[in-house]
């Protein structure tokens, strides 16, 4: 797997794109993440509460953008990862995850990295930005 | 509508239990392929005493094992057709592996009106600590209620 090895601030560490977003999917994030909410599968109650369609959760596109930074670092030296949830991820988007060395800092008295993630659509729209810190 | 009333309330916590099935299941549905996620072996390699857990899957935990997972909605007269998530946030101290129960305590730490009152954004963060009392992991996140329009006169 791949080591952290020594980053420079601009580096572009994280790139990672995945499959459309399916019903399918949507279904089985239910049951894996127990996030229940029937906006995510269940057409009629997304339309009653005023959405055209069922849209992503943000936790599933969470998870895509920590799958793409732990294939980047080793997952024991990341210390936070946060993210906005900028916009509501369609039925179909293929997401791409990228992020960039933004700052080396010192966290809890340990060399880190700063992190910039961000999870972007076919079309290039951010739906999440994020940061990590992680451990270099 | 919630308001600042709700600061400081907590919920009833949550003993969960990481369990080597669901969170396949979880790696399945993702497509999370890594070895030290799937198997035992690689993940000692790696200095872990069992399979660790992906970076959202405390999350996940907490809401699998709660008796009612929206439990702060209902408690708050939120309607849940209402909420999106607005910010989510980890913060690790200590891998959580397969093989642990792990207790999640949540409190509101802040509620803001936004727009107008058209949202309400609240705070909620969670301790995650370990069966050892060990505190393992902190998460942070941010709701957004859109409100109903007021009625016009």
């Amino acid at each position: 797997m791949t080591q952290t090895a020594s980053r420079s601030v601009g580096d572009r560490v994280v790139h990672k794109t995945f499959p459309p977003i399916t019903r399918h999917t949507l279904a089985l994030y239910c049951g894996a993440s127990g996030d229940h909410n029937p906006i995510h599968v269940d057409l009629d109650f997304a339309k009653k509460a005023g959405f055209p369609d069922v849209f992503s959760h943000g936790m599933l596109v969470m998870a895509y953008l920590g799958q793409a930074l732990t294939d980047a670092v080793r997952p024991k030296d990341i210390r936070t990862f946060s993210t906005r949830f900028a916009a509501i991820t369609q039925l179909g988007a293929r997401l791409t995850c990228e992020g960039h060395v933004t700052e080396l800092i010192e966290y809890d008295s340990e060399p880190c990295m700063k992190i910039a993630l961000v999870a972007k659509d076919e079309a290039g729209e951010a739906k999440l930005l994020g940061e990590a810190i992680v451990a270099r | 509508m919630v308001d600042r009333s709700a600061i400081g309330r907590n919920f009833t916590p949550v003993t969960a239990h990481v369990e080597p099935g669901r969170l396949r299941y979880f790696c399945d549905t993702i497509g999370e392929n890594n070895p030290i996620y799937r198997d035992a072996q690689a993940a000692r390699a790696e200095g872990y005493a069992a399979i660790p857990v992906p970076p959202t899957y405390l999350f996940c935990l907490e809401m699998m094992d709660a008796e009612n997972p929206f439990e702060f909605l209902t408690e708050l007269d939120i309607d849940l057709a209402r909420v999106l998530h607005g910010e989510q946030g980890f913060t690790y101290h200590v891998p959580a592996v397969v093989g642990d129960t792990l207790t999640f305590r949540s409190r509101v730490t802040d509620v803001t009106e936004k727009k107008g009152g058209a949202m309400t954004l609240i705070a909620v963060v969670t301790d995650v600590t370990r069966q050892d009392g060990v505190h393992l992991a902190g998460m942070t996140r941010t709701v957004v209620v859109r409100n109903p329009k007021a009625a016009s006169t």
